[in-house]
């Protein structure tokens, strides 16, 4: 499904360079997470796979279902099943929620060559999902994210991504600043969406969420690189132990 | 060297009062009885001791008023286009003008239950009338401390518009359309709306009017009564309009004005706003969407001499290639004017390098006990949000347009009737729409 292959990645402005040669890949059905350091470059990774600007691909390549992504706009990935849940969901003051989710439905349908949905299917599919992610109707008529608390911005990326059905979803720290509970209801969100058709890559710097979510693979980033890659006892590791000993034990 | 600083301003002020005699030559006061003869004297006596606007004229720096003063009008095609005009659907007593003639054929009988409504061309016939106690009086108030001699010119020459005097609650709209039909047309047009005590109007305007326009508006608001205005400038490309609304509140009274601008060559709206009456309010606000050879200016003036009255301006422009906005704005806060609640936006969305916005926001506060704010920001469109709609599958077009219309939603949302803010956001969507083809 997504097959990322000696990726390299250097900033636009600065000769920095970021990702240093990423492999990866994720079967449809499977859920792959992702750990590593702060600056590591697990969001960089994210970013360059929806299309955002501001960095350079110098090498590699990245498919989605043996599409190129890296040559498309990012409303063209998005159209081909992308979705990413940003760490840090962006605040757009005067767009209604509700009318935002509706026009990226309804363009997502559209580039898909399906019927648009009528304002009272959208409308009754959207508060089904809310209510299964305890966002309050009132918050659908906010503006989107503007004024929502931490937690209320990541469980709206979470009412997106369930909404947009994508086949490939990549979560970018959705656990980080959830309380306990919102931490189980944004996990039962992402295992209903759970099929064996559609891919996860989970960028956490927590066991705790693996609990919930559990992974077929974990990797471990750093410096830019998959420096190691096993199955969810890795979390547990690093949970315990930190990078230090992973780091050099590659290094070694 | 301050003699001859002096001199050199003196010289300056007689030139302007050469040229402005220049331009009065030929022109002859309409016929009219008492008073609105002596209405028009005291305007064109007001306009020879001021002079005509000129480029160094310190509220027409950003600017050039020249073709809004000349004799000779600047050809203006008209547009032509079928879709349905704004307000269409909306249920009002429609009064249109020409090219700045009043259309009888056109206009539906001008009987409103609560509301008289006239013609000025008739009413100045009379010795006597209602108006003498608004019309040109809120302009030559408005004349100090800053000088509209656009304004004063129309006062005096106007012969056309609409005289309203609100006796109850008017159950429509009043609708005053322009319709421009010739490429040369320079239309004058002067109303006067008088709300009496606790009574309510909504006033429409809409269309280019005419090649040129130099409109006054006259607002007397008594204590307690509410006035809506929402008007919408026609699309005509070449179009010139140089407009004022005098607006005087009473105590308790409120004023709410929207204008939505698009296209044009050259727009200047002034709005001057005076508090005499305490706990009134006042909102004024714009939104504009200016193209390639676009100027658009909004001179706003509210003075507060009265307790406890809040005022807000909001404006909002969108520019791209090359389009000019200009704001000026003032608040002034009068000596004993305590409580007032003073509120200035304007904002800019620069699509592009080559437009520009050019603002003066200013505040002057004689009052202890006041709380007034203004911010004036220009900016291109939010990388990050834009970012955030695509990656969500919204088209880089449509995405534009969404956050383009998050931008200007704090100016629509002063429409307090939510139909008449829907048309408005119509003629939004749908120009952001045909500039994407
Ligand atoms: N636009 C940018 N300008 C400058 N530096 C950048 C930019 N984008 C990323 N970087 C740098 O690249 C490195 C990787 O950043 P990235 O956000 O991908 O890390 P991360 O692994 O997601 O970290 P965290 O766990 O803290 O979220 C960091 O050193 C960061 O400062
Ligand atoms: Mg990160």
């Amino acid at each position: 499904m997504l097959e990322i292959k000696g990726l390299r990645v250097k900033l636009e402005e600065e000769d920095k360079e970021i990702l240093k040669g990423v492999d990866l890949t994720v079967e449809p059905g499977r859920v792959h997470a992702i750990m590593g350091p702060n600056g590591s470059g697990k969001s960089t990774l994210s970013y360059v796979l929806s299309g955002r600007e501001g960095y350079e691909v110098t090498d590699g390549s990245a498919t989605l279902d043996g599409e190129d992504l890296l040559d498309l706009e990012p409303e063209e990935r998005a159209a081909l099943g992308l979705f990413l849940a940003f760490q840090y969901p962006v605040e757009i003051p005067g767009v209604g929620n509700m009318t935002f989710l509706r026009t990226a439905v309804n363009a997502q349908r559209k580039a898909r060559g399906k019927e648009e949905m009528n304002a009272t299917d959208f409308l009754k599919l959207i508060r089904a999902k809310a209510k299964d992610l305890k966002i309050d109707a009132e918050m659908l008529k906010r503006p989107v994210n503007v004024g929502f608390s931490g937690g209320e911005k990541k469980r709206n990326e979470i009412l997106q991504m369930a909404m947009l059905e994508p086949k490939m979803c990549i979560l970018d720290e959705t656990d980080s600043g959830l309380d306990v509970d919102a931490m189980k209801l944004v996990a039962d969100g992402v295992n209903a969406l759970r099929d064996a058709g559609r891919g996860f890559l989970v960028i956490t710097h927590y066991q705790r969420l693996l609990d919930h979510i559990k992974p077929d693979v974990v990797h471990i980033m750093s410096d830019g690189r998959i420096i190691k890659s096993g199955g969810p006892e890795l979390a547990i590791e690093v949970e315990e132990n930190g990078y230090a000993d992973i780091k050099a034990e590659v290094t070694a | 060297m301050n003699a001859q600083v002096q001199s050199k301003r003196a010289q300056l002020k007689q030139a302007k009062l050469a040229a402005t005699e220049e331009r009065l030559q030929g022109l002859a006061l309409p016929e009219g009885g008492v008073w609105a003869t002596e209405a028009r004297q005291a305007a064109l006596a007001r306009l020879r001791e001021m002079g005509l606007p000129g480029r160094r004229d310190e509220y027409w720096k950003f600017t050039r008023p020249d073709t809004l003063v000349q004799e000779e009008v600047p050809v203006a095609e008209v547009f032509a286009h079928d879709e349905a005009p704004v307000f269409d659907g909306i249920d009002r007593l429609k009064i249109v003008f020409v090219d700045g003639v009043f259309n009888a054929a056109e206009s539906d009988p001008l009987d409103l239950a609560g509301v008289e409504i006239e013609r000025l061309s008739d009413a100045a016939k009379a010795d006597i009338h209602w108006a003498r106690e608004v019309f040109g009086v809120l302009e030559a108030r408005g004349q100090s401390p800053v000088e509209r001699p656009l304004a004063a010119f129309n006062t005096g020459f106007a012969e056309d518009g609409v005289l309203i005097r609100v006796t109850g609650r008017a159950e429509k709209p009043v609708s005053l359309i322009y319709r421009h039909e010739s490429e040369s047309s320079d239309a004058i047009l002067h109303h006067v709306v008088r709300l009496e005590k606790g009574t309510n109007l909504t006033l429409l305007e809409n269309g280019p009017a005419a090649a040129r326009l130099n409109k006054v508006l006259e607002v007397d608001i008594a204590d307690g009564a509410s006035f809506h205005h929402v008007r919408a400038q026609g699309r005509d490309h070449q179009r010139r309009a140089g407009t004022h609304i005098f607006a005087r509140l009473g105590a308790e009274s409120a004023l709410k004005s929207f204008t939505l601008t698009v296209n044009g060559k050259l727009t200047r709206n002034e709005c001057v706003v005076e508090f005499t009456g305490d706990d009134a309010m006042a909102h004024v606000a714009g939104a504009c969407l200016g193209d390639g050879d676009f100027l658009h200016d909004d001179t706003v003036f509210i003075t507060h001499d009265a307790v406890a009255c809040e005022s807000r301006q909001v404006f909002k422009k969108v520019l791209r290639n090359g389009a000019t906005g200009v704001f000026q704005g003032k608040i002034l806060v009068k000596p004993g004017a305590q409580k007032t609640d003073g509120y200035q936006k304007s904002q800019s969305l620069l699509l592009d390098e080559d437009s520009q916005f050019l603002a003066k926001p200013e505040l002057e506060i004689y009052a202890d006990d006041v709380a007034c704010s203004h911010g004036s920001t220009s900016g291109a469109i939010d990388e990050e949000g834009l970012f955030y709609l695509r990656s969500r599958g919204i088209e880089e077009g449509p995405a534009t347009d969404l956050m383009t219309l998050a931008f200007l939603a704090e100016a629509v949302d002063e429409i307090e009737d939510e139909r008449l803010a829907e048309e408005i956001t119509m003629r939004l969507e749908g120009w952001l729409a045909r500039r994407r083809g």
